[in-house]
């Protein structure tokens, strides 16, 4: 398997997805190795996470997020850094000299980062390919044309690629329609979520002015994710404005970093709401996990989500959510509320209803820990698993 | 008219406590914006010291060194509270030093508020509040009372002009700006529009700027500046009574470094200008006492000595920086109501206007003179630091049993 991040080294949804579904692959008996662009300590047992690096490298850093640079150290002490583009190339070289040393039945990669090594692979190994579309260039660009090399890169996998996977209906439609691939090469698994136990304990929270403000009656609403054009921010900062007019004890909390940060920051003053609105950077651990904890409400305004794990990482602490009409989770998770990313007023009017009635929020709570109770990756592990036989059968009587 | 021709020089001391790097965890937990480890760059001990080895030092030494060898050698200084309170706890010889240069009767000192705020523009009773606690400071370190008034960046207008003579001030100090004069310039003492007693001294501002700004650029065409072809400049214009040079003191030493040569620029401004027996230095009250008033000028609108703009918006120029102020005078009342001294001193340190100057996204991408004298990366993360120790504040007010929306 060929995969760009695992936690606690991720920077979103991506690395959870992978680690949660090769974890129930592997109930599955599943036998798996999982190439990534670096060395890091990760406390995994289910599979082989092999670091892919060149001959002369003797260790590949992370600095900061999956997105940014890497520092390769070589055998002769120097160190370089490399842009993503740079990494980009270099691991498709190295997980092809790992997969030429290896035996094995499939290659499962996922998102474009890993297309370049898939395809490479393809061609010198004679091996079913399937692509796993976390997400297309399209949903990340947001209103942008998106990055030319990326869509090359991802036309040209897709159409080599023996199955596509696409984590929910949304990405399925945006691959057929960005890149004319036959609707029967791509199957659905959505994602999903693994029910753990989890105790809300309202004092230990790092947020602790917030937490104090809503013994005064303040409400808070949170999002947590990067502060990029697909994310949908601007819009949700709108909504705040017309909240607060209407309910002014709101405080929003925004947990992220981005290249929208400035513009966020500069937008909040201009609406005036500077005051009831937290930035923090991009967090981990305790303070991830407490940003859910303290919000009465997430909101997920993306503007094109081709999952979107949040939502459901959030009614894990039993904090119900506003989503996207515009995001693959919407298709699975019914007891949340549910907006079009560019309808401003629903979603104002959606937030200040919400947070105005506690009998609301209790029932979208107490319903959507539930239903989120009854999800399971090993569904999609499952789904995956069966993509698999098919595969090694087609392979066996072609041979 | 006699022909005498005074340099009348003005150096403004301040340092603000600049905010730490606080986020949204520290607030309601830990109420220390302005304590930054010493390596950073937001220390204001680490710049306090700083400062004190390249500027404060060096220049007071060479000031009193110039006091004692030339009797007719004489100038003014403004000193922040919020400087001298750093000065007591980091670098009390700087402290003694100025205090050095007082105590020979021939250095004035200006009056301001303490904290270096834009209260006159928010609120009244804040404003004059800070400027009897800088009146008090100043009479206990100093010994002296201020009699001619500068308001924090010399932002001036007709109505401030107004307030200074209802309170006493003899004199008040504003930019020299080419639309206000109109024809005249500012080489002479005037009369603020609809005012009766006090005196309007004006910034030469082209002359103070060739040492504050131009001295050290080697692009400019009249580098290397000396003493000598500097005093010709001063002795070209015929038409004036008193040359205003008023300046950031950290000209000397800190943003004219050492090597440039400015100290031995100082040192040869008093006998060069003294060669012409026609020529003498006046502190702002003496040249107020000695000469005509010789017109009005009338500024209904403010103006500043920043920018090119000469105006507030190096400060308030931008929607952080205005919900930034805007939030934190709103508090004012609640503020008072709690009572507690430690609390209300630190939102008065919030006020200080270095904090929205941090803020300032003009020219931003040009790394240029704000960039320079800003302890953050960015604009962005000023206002960021600047919210969170705002919200303490508010949790703080809440702590005391008051609503905050109330």
């Amino acid at each position: 398997m060929l995969g760009w991040e695992l936690p606690p080294f991720n920077s979103g949804g991506l690395g959870v997805a992978c680690y949660q579904l090769c974890k129930s692959l592997a109930q599955n008996d599943a036998d798996i190795d999982f190439i990534i662009p670096y060395h890091a300590e990760h406390d995994i047992d289910f599979m082989n996470v092999i670091p892919a690096m060149p001959q002369d490298v003797a260790l590949i850093t992370k600095s900061g997020l999956a997105y940014d640079s890497q520092k390769f150290s070589y055998n002769n002490g120097s160190t370089t850094e490399l842009s993503i583009i740079d990494q980009y190339y270099v691991y498709s070289q190295s997980a092809l000299a790992i997969a030429k040393s290896k035996k094995f039945d499939v290659l499962h990669a996922h998102d474009w980062l890993t297309f370049r090594a898939a395809l490479l692979i393809k061609q010198q190994i004679d091996c079913p390919v399937i692509l796993h579309v976390h997400s297309v260039e399209s949903d990340r660009a947001g209103s942008d044309s998106g990055n030319e090399i990326v869509k090359e890169v991802e036309e040209t996998a897709m159409m080599m690629a023996d199955e596509i996977i696409a984590v929910s209906e949304h990405t399925k439609s945006k691959i057929i329609e960005d890149y004319n691939i036959p609707e029967d090469k791509i199957q659905v698994v959505h994602n999903s979520a693994d029910s753990t136990v989890v105790t809300n304990d309202q004092l230990d929270n790092s947020y602790k002015f917030l937490l104090e403000m809503k013994k005064y009656g303040y409400k808070v609403v949170a999002n947590v994710g990067r502060l990029t054009v697909q994310k949908g921010l601007p819009n949700f900062l709108k909504s705040a404005r017309r909240v607060i007019d209407v309910c002014p004890k709101t405080y929003f909390l925004i947990v992220g970093s981005g290249e929208q940060f400035q513009e966020l920051v500069d937008l909040a003053s201009e609406l005036g709401i500077s005051d009831k609105v937290v930035f923090t950077e991009f967090q981990r651990g305790k303070k991830w996990r407490d940003a859910f904890k303290v919000a009465d409400l997430f909101v997920m305004p993306s503007v094109s989500e081709p999952f979107g794990l949040t939502p459901l990482e959030a009614i894990g602490f039993k904090t119900p959510s506003l989503v996207s009409k515009q995001s693959g989770v919407s298709e699975v998770f019914k007891n949340c509320l549910k907006v079009d990313y560019w309808d401003i007023d629903e979603m104002s009017n959606l937030i200040a209803s919400a947070i105005s009635s506690d009998a609301l929020l209790e029932e979208l709570t107490n319903r959507g820990y539930d239903e989120y109770q009854l999800m399971s990756w090993q569904d999609s592990a499952d789904k995956m698993t069966n993509i698999y036989r098919r595969h090694l059968t087609l392979a066996e009587a072609s041979r | 008219m006699s022909n005498t021709k005074s340099i009348v020089l003005y150096l403004h001391v301040h340092q603000p406590f600049r905010i730490r790097h606080y986020t949204a965890f520290d607030t309601a937990i830990n109420s220390d914006y302005f304590d930054s480890p010493y390596d950073s760059p937001a220390s204001n001990e680490q710049v306090l010291k700083k400062v004190t080895a390249k500027s404060y030092i060096p220049t007071n030494t060479i000031l009193l060194r110039l006091l004692n060898r030339y009797p007719d050698f004489r100038f003014s200084l403004s000193i922040t509270g919020t400087v001298l309170e750093q000065m007591e706890r980091w670098a009390p010889e700087a402290l003694r030093s100025f205090q050095e240069l007082v105590a020979t009767g021939r250095v004035e000192i200006v009056a301001e508020t303490y904290h270096h705020s834009l209260a006159f523009f928010y609120s009244m009773s804040e404003f004059e509040i800070q400027v009897k606690m800088h009146e008090d400071k100043v009479q206990k370190l100093f010994g002296s009372k201020p009699k001619v008034f500068r308001n924090t960046e010399l932002a001036y207008n007709n109505d401030l002009a107004k307030w200074a003579e209802a309170k006493g001030y003899t004199g008040i100090l504003a930019e020299g700006w080419d639309p206000v004069l109109g024809w005249r310039n500012p080489n002479f003492v005037y009369r603020p529009a609809g005012t009766q007693n006090i005196a309007l001294l004006m910034k030469n501002y082209k002359l103070s700027d060739d040492l504050a700004f131009r001295f050290s650029d080697k692009n400019w065409s009249e580098w290397p500046l000396t003493a000598s072809k500097y005093i010709k400049w001063l002795e070209s214009s015929k038409d004036s009574s008193n040359i205003n040079l008023f300046m950031d003191y950290e000209t000397f030493g800190e943003h004219q470094w050492a090597d440039s040569g400015i100290f031995d620029f100082l040192e040869h401004l008093p006998s060069e200008w003294l060669k012409n027996d026609q020529h003498n230095f006046r502190t702002v009250s003496e040249v107020i006492e000695q000469n005509e008033k010789v017109d009005d000028i009338d500024v209904p609108n403010t103006i500043t000595w920043a920018d090119t703009e000469r105006d507030l918006s190096a400060w308030l120029g931008n929607p952080m920086q205005n919900t930034a102020i805007n939030n934190l005078y709103e508090l004012t009342d609640k503020i008072h109501e709690t009572k507690d001294l430690q609390l209300i001193e630190d939102w008065r340190k919030l006020q200080t206007s270095d904090h929205f100057y941090y803020m300032c996204t003009k020219y931003f991408s040009d790394g240029d003179i704000h960039a320079y004298f800003s302890p953050y990366d960015s604009p962005y993360e000023a206002h960021i630091n600047f919210m969170n120790a705002y919200r303490d504040i508010v949790y703080r007010i809440t702590q005391k049993g008051i609503d905050i929306d109330g």
